[in-house]
């Protein structure tokens, strides 16, 4: 095969990272809006996550034993919460992605590689996930602790900060995990089909 | 009925292949473009639709060329073929002399990158990105410094007149000067080839005419090879060779004087009319040897 194609036609060259990075950054900035829109579905899980951690600290802080029965619902509402982001994450990536058809063709007319235009996405949403879970359980952790003032000076603050980044670790992974299904259906697209497509 | 009207300076080369005389050999290395018996057909549900029927070109280096035929005759399928965005269904497209459905995808990336520079009827910029910045874009997938980047995007911009919108948007921008835009991102890389799919499709008389004569002085002079699709009749004038595809196929190739005062429609009339005129002077003589026989 290689040596099939004459010396003429050399190999495109990966771009380096920061360049899709770059990109990326610059759709959210200038879409701002839209990407509110995303990120706020994983803000809502997220935030929801943490005060159920935070909860769970309040409790301990108050002395509370938990019953097996409390634990296990709390496990189920963390579940819950964690599916309903990976879904809405998946739900507005998929949005994005079809909203864009036509400049990924162009991107892939002008000469982008499959794997830059699924950098462009995982990192679109990796950054879409980061800030919006760090401000979700940000939210979170101030919602139980305005909501119990009394436990301040016995919390542990230690846990809850751990159980912070846990949260902002787990909201990012998510959504990059929820943006490669449709990051990989947008790469994999003939660029005359993605440029056809009119939405 | 429509089979063997492939005309002069396009000569129906036997496929160019093992026992190529040396004739062929060396027109091969002028040609930039060389399509060989391509079909595309369409598939809408268990329907076929015929989009190319077998068509053979060639278009040499430096050549302005345009494709002129009604709307839904194959245009835009021939220029998705010729510049690698679509497979045929058969046949082969040579772009300098490589098969390109043989490429691999980062090799294909790096002809559309390189070697291929696209302008579409509806511009295809990016949104959301100034003029500048698009026209950089194809200078960041080959890899080019910053400076080169910034250094050669103004100068492409200012070189189609856009050297005071650097930094607007695409919505900033009226169609002609986003059609320009557009022209500068074609060049962004040096290429080869300019495909130009109806580039004053949705521009006005006037400022499509100024998009074909900017087009026309780049191929003056950097020498690229412009092919360009349009049933506008102003942009025949303006090139080396005129080539009419009716329904998938290629009815003839020609030089734009022959093409006169003529619309693309009345020259196909006028075609008709010839062949009908020949095919009855044809019966006239079969009856009259069978008189003569007889
Ligand atoms: N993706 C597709 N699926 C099915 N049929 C298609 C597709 N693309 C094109 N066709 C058909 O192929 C034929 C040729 O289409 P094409 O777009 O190449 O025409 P065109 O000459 O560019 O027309 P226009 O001047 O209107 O742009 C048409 O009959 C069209 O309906
Ligand atoms: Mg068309």
């Amino acid at each position: 095969m290689a040596t099939m194609s004459p010396t003429r036609v050399e190999r495109q060259i990966s771009l380096p990272f920061n360049q899709a990075f770059k990109i990326a950054l610059r759709n959210i900035t200038i879409r701002l809006g839209r990407a509110m829109i995303t990120g706020a579905g994983t803000m809502l899980g997220i935030a929801f996550l943490m005060s159920v951690f935070a909860s769970k600290l309040v409790l301990q802080a108050k002395g509370v034993q938990l019953e097996p029965a409390q634990i296990q619902k709390s496990n189920w509402l963390v579940a819950m919460s964690l599916l309903v982001c990976f879904v809405g994450i998946t739900n507005s990536m998929l949005m994005s992605v079809t909203e864009r058809y036509k400049e990924i063709g162009t991107f892939k007319c002008l000469g982008a590689l499959d794997k830059f235009i699924i950098n462009l996405f995982l990192i679109e949403s990796a950054l879409l996930g980061f800030f919006g879970s760090l401000v979700g359980a940000i939210i979170g952790l101030l919602f139980v602790w305005l909501t119990n003032l009394s436990v301040t000076g016995t919390l542990d603050w230690v846990s809850a900060l751990l159980n912070l980044l846990a949260c902002v670790a787990v909201g990012t992974f998510l959504s990059v995990a929820a943006a490669i299904p449709p990051a990989m259906r947008a790469a994999k697209m003939q660029a005359v089909d993605a440029m056809r497509t009119e939405v | 009925m429509t089979s063997a009207t492939s005309t002069d300076s396009n000569s129906a080369l036997p496929a160019m292949g093992l026992d190529a005389t040396p004739d062929e050999a060396y027109n091969a290395s002028e040609n930039i473009v060389r399509v060989r018996g391509v079909k595309r057909t369409y598939y809408i549900g268990e329907n076929p639709v015929h989009a190319l029927r077998g068509i053979d070109l060639d278009i040499k280096r430096g050549e302005f060329m345009a494709i002129m035929g009604p709307s839904g005759s194959g245009k835009s399928t021939l220029f998705n073929m010729v510049g690698g965005l679509d497979k045929p269904t058969s046949g082969t497209v040579f772009i300098d002399e490589v098969d390109i459905a043989q490429l691999d995808p980062g090799e294909l990336a790096w002809l559309r990158c390189r070697k291929i520079g696209y302008i579409f009827q509806t511009f295809n910029l990016i949104p959301v990105m100034t003029a500048l910045e698009n026209v950089t874009l194809p200078m960041i997938f080959a890899g080019a410094s910053l400076e080169e980047q910034m250094e050669k995007g103004r100068r492409l911009l200012e070189l189609v007149g856009l050297g005071h919108r650097l930094h607007n948007k695409p919505g900033q921008l009226s169609g002609g000067q986003q059609q320009r835009v557009a022209i500068a991102r074609a060049l962004a890389n040096d290429p080869a080839i300019i495909l130009a799919d109806e580039p004053t499709g949705n521009l006005d008389q006037k400022v499509g005419e100024e998009i074909i004569m900017m087009l026309k002085r780049l191929n003056k002079e950097s020498g690229v090879t412009v092919i360009t699709a349009t049933h506008d009749d102003k942009m025949y004038k303006r090139s080396d060779r005129v080539a009419i595809v009716i329904d998938g196929e290629i009815q003839a190739v020609i030089p734009p004087d022959l093409l006169g005062d003529n619309t693309v429609d009345g020259f196909l009339q006028q075609m008709k009319d010839d062949k009908e005129a020949a095919e009855a002077a044809a019966i006239t003589a079969t009856n009259e040897t069978i008189v003569a026989s007889s």
